[in-house]
């Protein structure tokens, strides 16, 4: 399975976080997204027409949407993430994964107008970013009351992965996430988890780990 | 704040490589400038009221100045030194003081932190002494012998290795970093960040890399910096306060920081006080 992978674009994080959740091995070919615009030349568009990342191949399949590549790492190494047991969680996981496309266009387009001076009306993509965000929260809090810990279901799913990354990397499309407890408590619950892995801007939970130990006589 | 002392001094607006005929519309220190490829391919630079302002093209990039430069750019040998890749890692936007910008890159106690796994890692925090000078004959701030454990200290790193560094600050938002070159121990690779100054509180960073490594691929080793770099983004955005305190009384520095105490008094001897706090708030 070969991922065509940014190590800065959260939508290519969203892959590579549930194949290290799923133990899946992924061989990652790095794309100079920026400053070199690989995405936009002959080799990549031969593969993706829309001229976006990720791009997963695996022999003849080629998905270039992220929820699909979720949703086929999922089915391969570990079915139980998509939720299929009831018509509502099935629902929800496909309403989440529909609605992270909202946090692509205004939270990641606000972090590249912000991080990599693209063009964008920042303070509409900012403002929708806080709608999104909004939204969120409010699902959260749903779920916690009907004692449901994640976005879908009362465990992680392929709908949690898919909106964790823009939404935790908010802050550097300048949208604070002080606002918003419920999603700060599900940040911190997918950063715990084992396994995890961290982008740049997405730090690992320090407290989490083993306290230090210092052999006698190590620097 | 007072610019007069900066205003004289050359920074970084933009990649050689991307010069155009179309421009880039860009900002120097709260003025708007624009950065074109003229008629001849020359590189040309203009502020607001169409004044043409010096130009030179060098390590990567083009340089501009809203005054007039006293000193010619500072000198990067290791730039002209053949077997060496030259590495454009791109532009990134950070919402900080661009002399914090600076004085992040100087620091190493955050390593094992902010870099985790990377160019330090727990329990390895310990910052051994290391020399600290302001060279007055080319008036540059200069750090040497410093010591520090890293996982993977480059991407021709393998394996975890006790790097030796050497830092220099040759102007006031530009620095350049010396560090063990794992594939050849006789060189140093050449790390810069080149920090160009919008605003006092607001900066765009283009990281550039002189190094010897002829395996790793381009992009691995544009990858690698902007890894690093980024993870460094998130945490100057959340510094407070946002200028960076000359004047004693706001932070106290340890030990481990004596690199910025000696850049501090550099700039506050020369009157570096663009996205400079002067007295404690």
């Amino acid at each position: 399975m070969k991922l065509y992978d940014y190590i800065l674009s959260p939508s290519c994080y969203k892959v590579r976080l549930m194949a290290a959740l799923t133990g899946v091995t992924l061989d990652i070919r790095p794309v100079d997204f920026h400053p070199g615009a690989e995405h936009k030349g002959a080799e990549l568009l031969a593969l993706n027409p829309a001229g976006s990342i990720p791009i997963f191949v695996d022999g003849d399949l080629i998905l270039t949407e992220s929820s699909a590549i979720l949703v086929y790492l999922a089915a391969k190494a570990a079915p139980e993430w998509l939720a299929v047991a009831s018509a509502e969680e099935a629902a929800r996981v496909q309403q989440w994964l529909s609605f992270s496309g909202r946090l692509t266009a205004s939270l990641g387009g606000a972090r590249l107008t912000e991080m990599l001076l693209r063009p964008g009306d920042i303070g509409a993509l900012q403002a929708q970013g806080v709608l999104a965000l909004r939204e969120l929260e409010a699902g959260l809090v749903e779920q916690s009351l009907r004692g449901m810990r994640f976005l879908a279901a009362n465990r992680l799913t392929v709908a949690d992965i898919a909106c964790f990354p823009y939404v935790a990397l908010a802050p550097d499309g300048g949208v604070s996430l002080d606002p918003y407890p419920a999603i700060r408590l599900w940040s911190r619950a997918l950063r715990g988890l084992d396994h995890f892995i961290e982008m740049p801007g997405i730090h690992r939970l320090h407290e989490l780990k083993p306290e230090p130990h210092i052999e006698a006589g190590e620097a | 704040m007072t610019m007069q002392a900066m205003i004289d001094e050359w920074y970084p607006v933009g990649l050689a490589s991307e010069l155009d005929q179309t421009g880039r519309a860009t900002a120097l220190m709260g003025e708007p400038i624009e950065v074109v490829c003229d008629e001849n391919g020359d590189a040309k630079v203009t502020g607001s009221n169409g004044r043409v302002l010096p130009v030179r093209v060098r390590y990567g990039h083009v340089w501009s100045s809203l005054g007039a430069p006293k000193k010619e750019l500072f000198p990067i040998p290791e730039a002209d030194q053949p077997g060496r890749r030259f590495v454009d890692v791109g532009v990134v936007r950070v919402r900080c003081s661009p002399l914090r910008a600076i004085e992040n890159f100087l620091d190493i106690a955050h390593f094992p932190f902010v870099h985790t796994d990377i160019l330090g890692a727990e329990p390895h925090t310990e910052v051994q002494n290391y020399k600290v000078e302001i060279r007055e004959d080319v008036d540059e701030v200069w750090a040497t012998q410093v010591k520090f454990y890293q996982p993977q200290a480059a991407k021709s790193a393998s394996g975890g290795i006790t790097t030796e560094y050497m830092y220099r600050v040759p102007a006031p938002t530009c620095s350049v970093l010396y560090k063990t070159c794992p594939p050849r121990p006789s060189e140093w690779d050449v790390i810069t960040l080149f920090v160009q100054p919008l605003a006092e509180d607001l900066c765009d960073v283009w990281p550039w890399m002189a190094l010897f490594d002829d395996t790793t691929s381009l992009t691995d080793l544009i990858h690698f910096q902007q890894t690093i770099f980024l993870q460094d983004r998130s945490i100057l955005e959340n510094q407070i306060p946002r200028l960076l305190p000359l004047d004693p009384g706001m932070e106290i520095p340890t030990r481990a920081d004596l690199t910025s105490v000696a850049y501090r008094r550099w700039l506050k001897r020369h009157n570096y006080t663009y996205g400079a706090q002067l007295v404690a708030q």
